[in-house]
């Protein structure tokens, strides 16, 4: 049995599902970052394949650069879940409501 | 064979992991599934053969986002469940399916319809590592130079964001007003 | 020369927007005197070009800058001072620049004193460019101009309804035949490829009747209007609730008179039209007995004298209409003389009478103002044109004209008008001037106007005599640029006894009129039995015509508006607000949606998502198939 290209896209639309999922339904904000990671992990694995069965290695390349972004967000974003953790004791997504419209 | 057996059985253990992840209440659960669920798709990459992308996976990820994640979480109270109130499960569920099917979609149509070219053919006899360096710093060199920048910024921004007094300058104090503020830090610590 | 022409030109304009400048201020008097000046400058100026027009001087023609050009189109800012303009100027700067020293003496106590003269030369301006351009375009920038102002003066008054209601009517009474008038223009331009006088009427001669006809129906469907003929007339009675300066100069003397001079001008094109001619002159002389038989009756002092006025008008258009253009535009000078002086002298009266209007209501005056007494007299005279004065010799010409030509009808008629014109000018007099002293009644004290209005008015009073011996002079000017003939009947018999018969005819009348009403006592109310007959109701409600307008012109057009506000709710502001509704409504809703919660928000974003990812995939699949598409629907017929 033959792994083939659409073996990978499959499994890489399942992860992208459940990060979906999970960025919808969490509300604790440090989950939704890690729900965020699971987006980009699941991106990444399409990427590699798709560079692997072209033989082409630009795929690989946009991997790279979306660790990069996914470890400058963290930085950044776990900065400003602290600043607000301590401001508010709290890190529930329901009590950020400040944007009500 | 073998390749299919490590696909499936990797395949299957990541999706559980990131499933916890995203369904576990305990967030110390959470961070392990991930962590785990990390290596796991490292693994992917070493059987599709970047070698390298799945050594910095495991380093970046698992080593550096993970440790980050796990010394963020001392900040918070973890132990705190958060009392989740969600709405229908179905519709999270079938919107978040049919946005990844249909992205998946939308991007393999070019690839399906065979009218897309090989830029950076993999040259015979030559690493996996060894052609990553080659393509990174030649056609790549600006966009990873802006990525080294990016992470610097992102690494003042976590410090100043995340550190204590970060908004007084020592330089511009005289030494008086430094001691006043030591003294203050030693009745804290004491 | 340009030099005068300019300032004939420009005068009023500098002096309209000198006084438009105090408009807002208290009255003063310096205003109407700087005014009066700067258009008695312009009439020196216009002197100064009859007198170089008299002397064989070149025909002045100028053209101050362009105005239009693109393609074939040129139309410049040109002026022509030629023999026929030049009459008009002199006309309309002589009786302006009288009324505006009239209007000193007649405005003194009112608070828009300064407007007025404003009004009024802004009136002169336009009238000069409509007699001295060179274009139709440019004379169709006077017509509105004149048009314009005389809104402005009738309804100068705007505190009254009725003035501001009578300003209106005019203003759309005329709107409707400047259409007709427009089209003329367009045509003129579409057969002719120009519109200046010197271009296009020598153009005409090569054009085909039917169109020919067509250009001078419609330019005369706007003469009309302005000279206000049946069945536009209506508004001129209405338009004495203007102060009466401005009846006498715009209503009697000049602007009435634009819709003869553009007959006039374009007696190139008429002479090739002798029907419409024919039917020119059949209106006119019915609108001159139509109009005067509603003087007759009328009980309005200034309406009867704008009855008189449509009904020389009437005159003046039959003698147009025949071909003797001389003899119309000799007569419109006349009849600008003695009617200015009679609108004056009616003013002064109304000064006297507080305003009283109803002749029958006054009597015995000529004892107080003997002065308005006699020049209103002598004005009369003329309009009935009795020998020696103005109007013998302008009306007894157009009659000659008439029987000469051998249309005996309208011969006949404007004979009979003629008998009508003497009678109703005396019945006035008589009842204004003669008799009891019937004012007593209500309690009036008259007194004559001020010495410098008489002094004003005495040029006019002059003219009024005179101008006859003008004749010979004014025709061996015009002869050339009009085609004059000189009519003349070849038996003396036959016009000895028209002189005679007609003279005597209509000091029948006048004498007939002294005796009716010279010693009448009491003021009507009603009752006697003439006033029931069914010729007096029909003759005072003028025809029922306003009526008729009423009841067949302004209801059903009013029904009709309102259906169209009805339809113009339901289905046009309906959608409209519904549309807004719809926006607004949907932002009420969706409001919900900002409810500040990121989870929620991300929810809809990733609605939004699935959203535009399906758009993408229809799109793709649709330019990936296109060829398919088109083939599967024009397989449906689309």
């Amino acid at each position: 049995m033959e792994i083939g290209l659409n073996h990978y896209l499959i499994l890489s639309t399942i992860l992208f599902a459940i990060g979906l999922v999970g960025i919808m339904r969490r509300k604790n904000l440090l989950l939704l970052f890690f729900a965020t990671e699971i987006l980009l992990n699941a991106v990444n694995i399409g990427f590699a394949a798709i560079s692997h069965y072209y033989g082409d290695l630009t795929g690989e390349m946009f991997a790279f650069f979306i660790i990069a972004i996914a470890a400058s967000e963290l930085a950044v974003g776990l900065g400003l879940l602290i600043v607000w953790y301590k401001r508010h004791g709290s890190i529930d997504l329901d009590t950020m409501t400040s944007m009500r419209g | 064979m073998f390749e299919a057996v490590a696909f499936y059985l990797f395949a299957f253990l990541t999706i559980v992991m990131f499933y916890i992840t995203v369904t576990t209440s305990q967030a110390l659960f959470a961070l392990t599934a991930l962590a785990a669920g990390m290596i796991f798709i490292s693994a992917f990459f070493f059987i599709l053969g970047a070698d390298f992308l799945g050594a910095v996976q495991i380093i970046v990820y698992t080593g550096a986002v993970m440790a980050l994640y796990a010394f963020g979480m001392m900040f918070f109270d973890t132990t705190r469940k958060v009392k989740e109130k969600n709405g229908n499960k179905y519709i999270v569920v079938g919107l978040a399916t049919l946005s990844a099917v249909m992205v998946v979609a939308i991007f393999m149509a070019p690839i399906v319809s065979t009218n897309i070219q090989v830029f950076y053919p993999e040259i015979e006899g030559v690493g996996n590592t060894q052609m990553v360096g080659i393509v990174l710093f030649t056609k790549y060199l600006i966009p990873f130079e802006v990525a080294a920048v990016m992470l610097l910024v992102a690494m003042v921004a976590g410090i100043v964001l995340a550190g204590k007094k970060m908004d007084l300058s020592l330089t511009k104090m005289n030494a008086e007003q430094i001691k006043e503020i030591e003294e203050k830090d030693k009745k804290v610590l004491s | 020369m340009e030099k005068y022409l300019y300032i004939a030109l420009f005068a009023p304009l500098v002096s309209s927007m000198f006084s438009a400048l105090f408009t807002n201020g208290a009255k003063k008097q310096f205003v109407g005197v700087v005014a009066s000046l700067l258009i008695f400058s312009a009439f020196v100026s216009s002197s100064i070009l009859l007198s170089n027009i008299l002397n064989g001087g070149e025909v002045l023609h100028v053209e101050m800058m362009t105005w239009m050009k693109s393609g074939n189109l040129y139309i410049p800012f040109g002026f022509v001072v030629d023999q026929i303009s030049v009459t008009m100027m002199m006309v309309v700067t002589l009786v302006s620049t009288i009324v505006h020293i009239y209007s000193i003496g007649y405005m003194d106590h009112d608070k828009g004193f300064n407007r007025f003269f404003a009004w009024l030369s802004a009136f002169v301006f336009s009238m000069m460019i409509l007699v001295m351009s060179d274009n139709f375009a440019g004379l169709f920038i006077g017509w509105e101009g004149v048009g314009l102002c005389s809104w402005g003066l009738i309804g100068f008054w705007f505190h009254k309804n009725i003035a501001t209601w009578a300003a209106n009517e005019a203003f759309i009474m005329n709107r409707i035949a400047d259409l007709g008038m427009l089209i003329g223009i367009f045509l003129v331009y579409w057969n002719t490829g120009s519109l200046q006088y010197h271009l296009a009427f020598p153009a005409m001669a090569h054009l085909d009747t039917s169109t020919l006809t067509m250009i001078g129906i419609f330019l005369f469907i706007g003469a009309m209007g302005k000279s206000a003929q049946f069945p536009l007339h209506t508004w001129l009675a209405d338009a004495m609730e203007g102060p009466t300066p401005v009846s006498a100069l715009i209503h009697a003397a000049t602007m009435v008179t634009a819709g003869v001079y553009l007959v006039i001008r374009s007696n190139e094109l008429y002479s090739l039209i002798p029907n419409v001619g024919l039917f020119i002159a059949s209106l006119g002389a019915f609108v001159a007995l139509f109009a005067a038989s509603m003087a007759l009756v009328n009980r309005d002092m200034k309406r009867v004298i704008a009855y008189s006025t449509l009904s020389q008008l009437g005159y003046m258009f039959a003698a147009a209409g025949l071909g003797a253009y001389w003899v119309a535009l000799f007569h419109l000078m006349a009849h600008a003389f003695f009617k200015a002086l009679l609108f004056l002298g009616a003013g002064n009266v109304m000064h006297a009478m507080h305003d009283e209007l109803d002749p029958f209501k006054m009597g015995g005056l000529k004892k107080v103002m003997k002065g308005t007494w006699i020049m209103m007299t002598i004005a009369s005279l003329a309009l009935a044109g009795i020998f020696p004065f103005a109007g013998f010799f302008s009306k007894d010409t157009i009659l000659e004209v008439a029987f000469s030509e051998h249309h005996m009808i309208i011969y006949g008629v404007l004979v009979f008008t003629a008998g009508l014109t003497a009678f109703y000018s005396f019945r006035l007099v008589a009842l204004i001037f003669h008799g009891e002293e019937r004012y007593k009644i209500f309690g009036i004290h008259p007194h004559e106007a001020y010495k410098f209005m008489l002094i004003a008015m005495s040029p006019l009073l002059i003219l009024a005599m005179i101008a006859g011996i003008f004749q010979e002079p004014f025709f061996n000017m015009v002869e050339e640029i009009l085609g004059a003939m000189e009519y003349h009947i070849h038996s003396h018999v036959t016009v000895w006894i028209m002189l005679v018969g007609t003279q005597l005819f209509v000091g029948l009348a006048i004498l007939f009129a002294y005796k009716k009403y010279y010693s009448w006592g009491s003021v009507p109310d009603g009752s006697s039995a003439m006033e029931n007959s069914f010729i007096y109701k029909l003759l005072y409600n003028q025809y029922y015509i306003p009526f008729a307008y009423k009841e067949y012109v302004m209801k059903p057009y009013n029904d009709i508006s309102a259906i169209m506000w009805e339809i113009d709710k339901k289905v046009v502001d309906a959608s409209v607000d519904g549309i807004a509704n719809a926006f607004y409504l949907t932002g009420e809703k969706t409001r919900d949606m900002q409810s500040g919660n990121l989870s929620t928000m991300l929810k809809w974003m990733v609605t939004g998502l699935v959203g535009l990812l399906s758009l993408a995939a229809v799109f793709g699949i649709a330019t990936r198939y296109s060829d398919e598409i088109t083939t599967i629907l024009s397989g449906l017929g689309v």
